[in-house]
């Protein structure tokens, strides 16, 4: 836990966005040594007392000095980061919590990352990780529509190979990332499997997994007080020794694999 | 060279600033940030005697300038506490404060009486707050009589000085203040959370999983500074003054108005180097306004 570094200086080098989605370039050097796929940081949204909280994103890569942020404007927040520019500082926090255990991987060929929208966040992140180990992760990534998976072309440049699907059919696979993987299934027989994305989403991977017996490790998203393990605001039902806690997604997680989460019933 | 320390009578800190229960973790999520021996002293996050599992999420929702959280008090119980936190705080030369909870009277006395044979632990905070399994629910602080007789039980048993922490969803807070005062408490702290909650308009289900919270933040904080005004001017024993300190003027507020100490709470999450730079930056008013003690300026208020 002493790795977690503050920079309130984190110079924005670089910034594109498709419609609601942006892409942020961060130069902090000492963060971006020691990231590991599946981590975060917690982002200062504003200097003034409104909006409160930090709010926290996904490591999606790391270069040299440099890491970046893949985020979705989806409220205050995040609105008020998509106004930063070029040449602003990012208030940030990080790397934190425990990510994807990648390292074991470098002979595993048949390895699949499937993110849904904003979810596809830490596995640009863990596919650069896996593909400097030796192995080629496939790349499963859907979204509503073609709008939606706006990183099909970054991941294509650095020749992954990708099934994309949308909800509407408005590119690849019509229907749900899930419904893709499955179908694929026929041809694939995947060692392992990383996701990110909405619950129902990682719910019906962990089922699949569960099903053929592929290992499979989950990144949680969580609303966040502190991101550093202070306000126990970002808990998860977990399985350990003594049955079931409330754990810590900041701190235990974000990622947690197939044995230990315990999914929610559907509610709603 | 200015004096920010003050006495307590019971216990001289080092400086009037110290983190607040429940935002602090047990004190040392907060070492990779600053330098703990800096602060005038931390709170640990809430004890009962055995762990408690807390609420389910989602625990958390912010508001204008707010947080309200359901965290149920979800902790480690003092056993593990003196076990595996304890042996790390040791090494700190600054004031810590175990915040004591109880779901019955004599779970407070329980734990007080377990820490005693502790070292390490400078004061207890009694938590009020605690619903009281016995009695439906209801918190101690919620009127004089249970107030009272909760801090007599733990006065009884502690080997160490005892700050009672106030809740301020009561109708009169001085009368409980008074209560606290009447029972032995050596100290005040005031106000933990104001009871809220919020709704989700699309699915018209209450934000929080427990439908209620309690409310933090900068928000509270002109109401928080309305109750130590008003408790200190009935007290004799000290106050320290909590609710959305974010800044140096915030606490200075506070400490004009009366309290000897402030704790902050939400800011850590925001900056978890807030402590100091609060600590920083009350140095450098008493440097522009010609203080060279912190305590000169407590109870100054001009009216």
């Amino acid at each position: 836990m002493f790795d977690i570094l503050k920079d309130p200086h984190a110079l924005i080098t670089h910034k594109e966005h498709w419609k609601d989605y942006y892409l942020f370039t961060l130069e902090s050097p000492i963060i971006a040594s020691r990231a590991q796929p599946g981590q975060f940081i917690m982002v200062r949204v504003s200097s003034l007392p409104y909006p409160l909280l930090r709010r926290p994103f996904s490591i999606h890569s790391v270069g040299g000095k440099k890491i970046e942020i893949f985020f979705q404007k989806s409220g205050v927040g995040t609105s008020l980061l998509s106004n930063k520019i070029t040449g602003d500082f990012m208030d940030i926090i990080g790397p934190l919590g425990k990510g994807f255990s990648w390292s074991q991987h470098s002979k595993t060929q048949d390895i699949v990352l499937i993110g849904g929208g904003r979810g596809i966040a830490p596995l640009y992140f863990l596919a650069q990780k896996l593909h400097s180990v030796g192995a080629a992760p496939k790349i499963f990534y859907g979204g509503n529509t073609k709008d939606d998976i706006p990183l099909k072309e970054k991941f294509e440049q650095k020749g992954f190979e990708i099934y994309c699907s949308t909800d509407d059919g408005s590119f690849g696979f019509r229907g749900l990332i899930t419904d893709c993987f499955k179908d694929q299934l026929k041809n694939l027989t995947p060692k392992q499997i990383f996701a990110c994305g909405p619950e129902p989403m990682m719910k019906a991977i962990y089922q699949v997994a569960v099903r053929k017996g592929i290992p499979a490790e989950f990144s949680l998203e969580s609303v966040m007080g502190c991101g550093f393990g202070a306000c126990w605001g970002c808990v998860k039902k977990i399985k350990t020794k003594e049955g079931t806690e409330w754990i810590k997604i900041c701190e235990e997680g974000p990622v947690f694999s197939s044995f230990e989460i315990v999914w929610e019933e559907q509610e709603k | 060279m200015i004096d920010l320390s003050v006495d307590f009578g019971f216990i001289k800190l080092k400086n009037p600033v110290l983190a607040a229960s429940g935002t602090f973790g047990y004190g040392i999520e907060f070492s990779p940030f600053i330098d703990l021996n800096k602060l005038g002293g931390f709170v640990v996050k809430g004890l009962y005697y055995s762990p408690r599992p807390g609420n389910p999420p989602q625990r958390l929702v912010e508001t204008p300038s707010g947080l309200i959280n359901a965290i149920g008090l979800q902790g480690i119980g003092v056993k593990k506490f003196a076990e595996d936190i304890l042996p790390q705080l040791r090494k700190y030369q600054t004031a810590i404060i175990v915040n004591v909870c109880g779901e019955t009277e004599e779970e407070y006395a329980k734990v007080v009486d377990f820490l005693n044979k502790e070292d390490g632990v400078s004061l207890y905070e009694i938590n009020i707050s605690c619903p009281n399994v016995k009695k439906g629910g209801l918190c101690p602080a919620q009127n004089p009589e249970s107030t009272y007789s909760v801090v007599h039980l733990v006065k009884e048993v502690s080997a160490r000085p005892v700050i009672t922490k106030l809740s301020p969803n009561v109708t009169d807070i001085v009368e409980i203040a008074l209560s606290a005062q009447e029972a032995g408490s050596d100290a005040i702290s005031l106000v933990n959370t104001f009871l809220a909650m919020a709704i989700d308009v699309e699915t018209r289900r209450p934000k929080l999983a427990n439908t209620l919270g309690g409310l933090s933040g900068p928000a509270i904080k002109p109401l928080a500074l309305r109750m130590v005004y008003q408790v200190v001017k009935h007290l004799n024993i000290p106050v320290i003054g909590i609710g959305g300190i974010m800044t140096d003027q915030d606490a200075l507020e506070f400490l004009i108005a009366g309290a000897r100490a402030v704790q902050v709470g939400t800011a850590n999450f925001v900056d978890p180097e807030a402590t100091l730079k609060i600590i920083q930056d009350i140095q450098r008013y008493c440097e522009l306004n010609k203080i060279n003690r912190i305590e000169d300026i407590i109870g100054t208020l001009n009216e």
